[in-house]
């Protein structure tokens, strides 16, 4: 079992993901820290792979603006190890399933391990297939993090009961990014988990801003923040550390 | 528990949102394709509709000019809408609709596998929606064309490389989006199971019939069967009634585009590593960081970075040959056969071509060879004549 709990220790716990290496590896680090500082919780990695076949366009683009910048796996674990010295809230890797497996499963976990990662979440992993990669979770101690969606129905029992560190709740049918609106019934979804498990539920997909923030937070433990972060990256680039300062302030005094 | 597994291959590597999605299929496709009357329907298409059973043609003139072993073609370019992808397609549309779906979405690389679809969707009065890489909607106007003739919406793919794997990631990526009414009918042997099965099946039609015509025109097995391979529809349709048949050679021909030996290539199973992509374990052209490779051949339909997960089993077990055929052989080939027999075939299968070029000779004139012909060449004369040098309009 990992800290990933901690981040949901002082009422509602905000999630914020970017992808490593958007604009750059030090521009990354320096959003790290900023949203440590700012209220973030726990930080979702994204390592870059050439294609995300769960993201939409926004994270679509953040993933290849990466892999033009020339990051790699290691160049990513060796910007952990930097921040990790000033950065003590828990962060987790959001990656997809070929990242880890050509790395070597164990290997890559055993290194996320050591630098001090809490957990991973692969979405093209479902319930079925997680065992080759849960198993090595558990033997270095990093959360191998499960995700329901609107059409998981009679397979939330089964996914939750067996679910570690947090559950990812998916709003919305299709991929990351902002929508105006989240139609599903989030509601059953989480009491159905909420059946079958007592690890925190968080809501991703959709969400950007503190208005939705507020409204989703009073649905679940806590909120995960993605395209809407990774927007402000793609239109400031390396100047976006205060806007994104500025944004991870506001949805935190929403919750 | 993993489903689907070929050896160590396969599985269902896919975002949770279509889990219940693939177990729907699943559960359908087990109970129709045991169904009498969905049989009865199925074969009916397959006969009146798309022309089956296709023709096993001896091609004397290639035969003797080779001066080796004796070649038949398996005509799947005879075929309704002109390559072998019609036999799947008929299969998933129509059990996408006894499962009450309207609307059919498809990827496609050459445009044979989309307008395929189209003309299934505009059979049986469904809605429909192809995804096509940028890229390949330039190289295959024509199919674009047909397409939405056909009555079909035709998305031209930006993202990534613009090409198929990333017509099949936005095909994907729309599954996610919208499931109640919509099938995604994937083209090829790839993919999350159930669909490398479930397509296999539907082509094994291929390898049904040439066995029986072969058994009637020579009475004997051939000793080997050659097909041509990207995902790997045709390739293991051609094979799988064979595979027990230990003694026929099943010879896979992979687009080596301008070499193995160059990064300009798609030749998985001679270039590529195990992964994990698009649904499925398998062999992938990638980096060491487990980045997809963007492949190049000069044939659209067999432009993919993976291959279906049987080949990567019947790779591993040493059952069947992948070979690596270049643009320069394959373009050879086409205009060989055209010059020959009369026959142009598809730049895709003119690999197969092409490697029963180079072996052929080599062997008994009482061996048999079989080519699996997967669909016709009308599509590619004009990017052939460019290759050429040759600028003519379509």
């Amino acid at each position: 079992m990992s800290n990933i709990k901690t981040a949901f220790e002082n009422g509602k716990a905000f999630i914020a993901f970017i992808t490593c290496g958007d604009p750059d590896l030090d521009t990354t680090e320096k959003i790290i820290e900023t949203m440590a500082e700012n209220g973030v919780d726990m930080i979702e990695l994204g390592i870059p792979f050439s294609d995300p076949t769960a993201e939409g366009p926004v994270i679509q683009a953040a993933n290849l603006r990466g892999l033009a910048q020339g990051v790699t796996t290691d160049k990513v674990f060796d910007m952990i190890r930097r921040v990790r010295k000033r950065v003590s809230i828990p962060m987790v890797f959001m990656t997809y399933a070929n990242v880890v497996f050509s790395y070597g499963t164990e290997r890559f976990i055993r290194t996320a391990a050591e630098v001090g990662m809490s957990g991973l979440i692969l979405p093209d992993v479902p319930y079925e297939e997680k065992a080759e990669f849960a198993d090595v979770c558990k033997k270095y101690g990093l959360d191998l993090i499960s995700l329901i969606a609107p059409t998981s129905d009679e397979r939330i029992g089964m996914i939750a009961s067996s679910a570690e560190g947090f559950v990812y709740c998916v709003s919305s049918l299709g991929v990351t990014g902002t929508r105006s609106e989240i139609t599903s019934d989030i509601d059953s979804m989480i009491a159905s988990v909420r059946e079958n498990t007592d690890i925190p539920v968080a809501i991703g997909f959709g969400i950007s801003n503190p208005e939705q923030a507020a409204q989703m937070a009073a649905k679940a433990d806590g909120i995960i923040i993605g395209s809407a972060i990774v927007k402000l990256i793609e239109k400031y680039g390396k100047d976006c550390v205060p806007y994104v300062k500025k944004f991870v302030k506001e949805i935190s005094a929403a919750l | 528990m993993s489903k689907g597994r070929f050896g160590i291959h396969g599985g269902q590597y896919i975002p949770e949102t279509l889990m219940n999605a693939v177990n729907e299929l699943e559960t359908a496709y087990n109970f129709y394709k045991n169904d009498e009357e969905f049989n009865r329907e199925l074969t009916e298409l397959l006969n009146e509709y798309a022309n089956r059973p296709s023709r096993l043609y001896y091609a004397e003139k290639m035969t003797k000019d080779l001066g080796g072993a004796k070649i038949y073609l398996k005509r799947e370019d005879l075929n309704h809408t002109g390559a072998h992808k019609i036999n799947n397609v008929l299969g998933q549309a129509l059990l996408a609709k006894k499962m009450g779906k309207t609307r059919l979405i498809a990827e496609t690389g050459a445009g044979q596998h989309g307008v395929a679809t189209a003309t299934a969707a505009a059979l049986m009065g469904m809605e429909c929606v192809v995804f096509m890489g940028e890229e390949d909607t330039i190289r295959q106007a024509l199919n674009v064309y047909r397409m939405r003739l056909l009555g079909a919406e035709v998305v031209a793919v930006k993202s990534g490389t613009a090409t198929l794997k990333d017509a099949v990631s936005e095909a994907m990526r729309e599954w996610t989006k919208r499931i109640d009414d919509t099938h995604y009918c994937l083209g090829s042997v790839m993919g999350p199971h159930p669909f490398p099965t479930m397509v296999r099946d539907f082509q094994a039609v291929i390898s049904k019939e040439i066995k029986e015509q072969i058994m009637k025109k020579e009475d004997r097995l051939p000793d080997a069967v050659i097909a041509c391979v990207g995902g790997g529809s045709n390739a293991i349709g051609s094979f799988y009634h064979f595979i027990d048949d230990k003694d026929v050679r099943l010879i896979g021909c992979e687009a080596a585009g301008r070499g193995i030996d160059t990064f300009e290539t798609a030749a998985t199973v001679n270039t590529g590593s195990l992964g994990i992509f698009h649904g499925m374990k398998s062999y992938f052209c990638q980096n060491e960081y487990g980045q997809i490779a963007p492949v190049y051949s000069i044939s659209a339909g067999l432009d993919y970075p993976g291959v279906g997960p049987e080949h990567a089993y019947l790779h591993d077990i040493g059952r069947a040959e992948y070979v690596p055929v270049t643009d320069d052989e394959a373009v050879n080939a086409f205009e060989y056969l055209s010059k020959t027999e009369g026959i142009i075939p598809a730049i895709e299968s003119s690999h197969a071509i092409a490697h029963a070029i180079k072996i052929a000779p080599k062997m008994d004139k009482d061996k048999i060879i079989v080519i699996t012909v997967s669909g016709r060449g009308d599509k590619d004369c004009a990017a052939i004549a460019r290759y050429r040098g040759e600028d003519i309009h379509e």
